[in-house]
C-alpha cells in the first residue's frame, strides 16, 4: 500500500437515494465537501445521517446516484484502497474480543505497518489524547459510553486519515471531554488538512468546528451555509431546531 | 437454506483463495485450535468410548451365537472409523463450535464489528473466516483419530467384559487389525474435512447473514447448526458412495 501524503479530500454526492426494507432514507442528496474542510451534518432523529455516513465511506451502495472521492467514482476498484478514511461509528463498534489497546492498533497490527513496539507507542499517543491514559489492558465491555466513543475516536485517529467521519462524536461525553474532542478535530483539521464530516446534535460544537453546515430533513438537504448564514438564514426548520430549548410550561405543573 | 448455498459457496472461494495469507493469521488459528481443542476432548472422549462400547454390545451377542465372535474387533473398528466417528465428531463439533462461531460472528454483525473492519480495510474473510476454517479443517480430523482410538477402545472394553461375547484384547485387536486397512482410516478423515468445511462455512457465513439484536443471534445461531447438521448427514451418503467408488 502507498502511503498518501496526510492531505484532506474532496467527496462530491450526485443525485444520492436510497431506500431501506421498502422505505425511501435518501431521498437525492446532491452535495460536495470540500478539501480540508470540516462539514457538519445536523438533522433531527432518524433523517438519515447515519445512512449517509455509511454511503459515503462505502459501507452501502446507492440505489441512485454517484459518490465521487477526489472526482473518482467510489465503487470503482482501488479508489477505496488509494485513500485513508476512518469513521468514529455512533455506537463506537469496538471489537468486543479485543482489548482496548488492540482495537487502537488494529489497523496497524493487521496491515502490518509499524513493529509491535512503535504500535503500543502510538496507541499510548492516541489514548492519552482522548483522556484514556494506561486503559489498554482494559476491556470494551468494562467501559462506559463515553469512554467507547474516545477509544473509537483514537482509534480513528492511529490510520492518519486523510478524511474522517464521526458520527456523533460527543454524545454520551460530558462537556469537558466534548470540548476536547472538538478540539482535536479542529486541531488534525489544522495541521494535516484532514477533511473532517461530522454528524451531530451538539449545537455548540457544530457552531465552533464548521466550516460549513448541512442541515437534512427526511432524506434531503434543507440547507448548507457557513455557520453565520445558517444563524441569518430564516428557514422554520432550521430556526425551530437551532432555537429548540427546554421550555417547560411551569404553569401546567402548578398545583 | 438452499438458496443460500450459492453465497457459502462465494464465502468458501474466497476464503480458499485467502489461504496464502493463513500463515499471517496463525495466532488466531492457534487461538482457535486450542478453543476447540478446549470445548470438546473431553466430551468426545466420553462420547466416542460409549459409541465403541455400544457397537460391540449390540453385534457382540448375535456374532457369537453364531459362533462369529472373533469378527466383533473389525465389526466396531471398521463402522468407528469409516463411519461414526467421522458423523458423530462433526455433529458434536457443529454443536460446540459451529454455534460458537456463528454466535460470535453474529454478535460482531449486530454491532457493526463487522462495518468497522471493513472501514479499516480489513477484509473480515482474511480476519475472521479464514483463521476458523483452517482450525476447524485440522482440529476434526485430529479429534476423529481420536475418537476412532477411543472408541476401538469402549468396544474392546465392553468385549472383553461381557460374558456373552467374551473375546479378550488381544483377540479384539487381532481381529481388527486383519480387518481395517490404512485406506479405511484416511476415508473417515477425508469425511471428516469435508465435514469440517461444511461447519465452518455454513456456521460463518450464517453468521454474516444476522440481522436485528440479540434474538437475531439465537436464529442465527439455531439455523446455523441445524444446516450444518441436515448438510453433513446428506453429504455423508454422497461421500460414502464415491469413496467407495473410488477404493474399489
Ligand atoms: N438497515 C436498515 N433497514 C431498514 N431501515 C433502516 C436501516 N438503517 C436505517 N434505517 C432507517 O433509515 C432512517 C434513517 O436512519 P439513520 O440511522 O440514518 O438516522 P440518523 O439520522 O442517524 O438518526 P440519529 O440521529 O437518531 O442517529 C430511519 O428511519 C431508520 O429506520
Ligand atoms: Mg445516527
Amino acid at each position: 500500500m502507498n502511503t498518501p501524503s496526510p492531505q484532506g479530500i474532496s467527496i462530491q454526492v450526485r443525485g444520492l437515494r436510497k431506500s431501506l426494507g421498502g422505505q425511501p432514507v435518501l431521498n437525492g442528496l446532491d452535495f460536495e465537501v470540500r478539501q480540508g474542510e470540516i462539514f457538519v451534518i445536523m438533522g433531527p432523529s432518524g433523517s438519515g445521517k447515519t445512512v449517509l455516513l455509511k454511503h459515503l465511506i462505502g459501507l452501502l451502495d446507492p440505489d441512485e446516484g454517484e459518490i465521487l472521492i477526489e472526482g473518482e467514482p467510489i465503487g470503482q476498484p482501488g479508489v477505496m484502497d488509494r485513500h485513508r478514511m476512518a469513521m468514529v461509528f455512533q455506537s463506537g463498534a469496538l471489537l468486543s474480543s479485543l482489548n482496548v489497546g488492540d482495537n487502537v492498533g488494529l489497523y496497524l497490527s493487521e496491515h502490518r505497518r509499524k513493529p509491535p513496539a512503535e504500535i503500543a507507542r502510538i496507541v499510548a499517543e492516541k489514548l492519552e489524547l482522548v483522556g484514556l491514559k494506561g486503559a489498554e489492558q482494559r476491556m470494551p465491555a468494562d467501559l462506559s459510553g463515553g469512554m467507547r466513543k474516545r477509544v473509537a475516536i483514537a482509534r480513528a485517529l492511529v490510520i492518519e486519515p486523510q478524511l474522517i467521519f464521526y458520527d456523533e462524536p460527543t454524545s454520551e461525553l460530558d462537556p469537558l471531554i466534548a470540548v476536547t474532542i472538538g478540539e482535536e478535530i479542529l486541531r488534525l483539521n489544522r495541521r494535516m488538512q484532514v477533511t473532517s464530516v461530522v454528524v451531530t446534535h451538539d449545537r455548540e460544537l457544530a457552531f465552533g468546528i464548521a466550516d460549513r453546515i448541512a442541515l437534512i430533513n427526511d432524506g434531503e438537504i434543507v440547507f448548507i451555509g457557513t455557520p453565520a448564514e445558517v444563524k441569518a438564514n430564516p428557514h422554520p426548520l432550521l430556526h425551530q431546531f437551532l432555537t429548540a430549548d427546554f421550555n417547560f410550561d411551569t404553569k401546567r405543573h402548578a398545583p | 437454506m438452499f438458496q443460500n448455498l450459492g453465497e457459502m459457496l462465494v464465502l468458501l472461494w474466497r476464503t480458499l483463495r485467502a489461504l496464502p495469507f493463513a500463515p499471517r493469521q496463525r495466532h488466531k488459528i492457534l487461538e482457535q485450535l486450542f478453543e476447540i481443542g478446549n470445548a470438546s476432548l473431553l466430551m468426545a472422549c466420553v462420547l466416542s468410548l460409549f459409541i465403541g462400547g455400544v457397537l460391540a454390545l449390540q453385534t457382540g451377542p448375535t456374532l457369537a451365537e453364531r459362533g462369529l465372535a472373533a469378527f466383533v474387533g473389525q465389526i466396531v473398528g471398521l463402522s468407528m472409523c469409516r463411519e461414526l466417528a467421522p458423523v458423530m465428531m462433526a455433529v458434536l463439533i457443529a454443536g460446540r463450535i459451529g454455534s460458537a462461531m456463528a454466535a460470535e460472528i453474529g454478535s460482531m454483525t449486530v454491532y457493526q464489528e463487522i462495518d468497522a473492519l471493513r472501514t479499516m480495510n480489513i477484509n473480515p474473510v482474511h480476519y475472521l473466516v479464514l483463521p476458523r476454517l483452517v482450525a476447524i479443517s485440522i482440529a476434526l480430523p485430529l479429534l476423529v483419530v481420536f475418537s476412532i482410538l477411543v472408541g476401538w477402545t469402549g468396544g474392546a472394553l465392553v468385549a472383553s467384559a461381557n460374558y456373552e461375547i467374551a473375546v479378550s484384547f488381544h483377540g479384539y485387536f487381532n481381529s481388527l487389525r486383519d480387518g481395517i486397512t490404512l485406506m479405511d482410516v484416511v476415508n473417515g478423515l477425508l469425511k471428516s474435512l469435508a465435514f469440517a468445511v461444511v461447519i465452518g462455512t455454513v456456521s460463518c457465513h450464517q453468521g454474516f447473514q444476522t440481522i436485528g439484536g440479540p434474538r437475531g443471534i439465537g436464529r442465527s445461531v439455531t439455523k446455523a447448526v441445524v444446516n450444518s447438521l441436515v448438510l453433513i448427514l446428506i453429504l455423508d451418503y454422497f461421500l460414502t458412495r464415491l469413496l467407495m467408488h473410488v477404493s474399489s
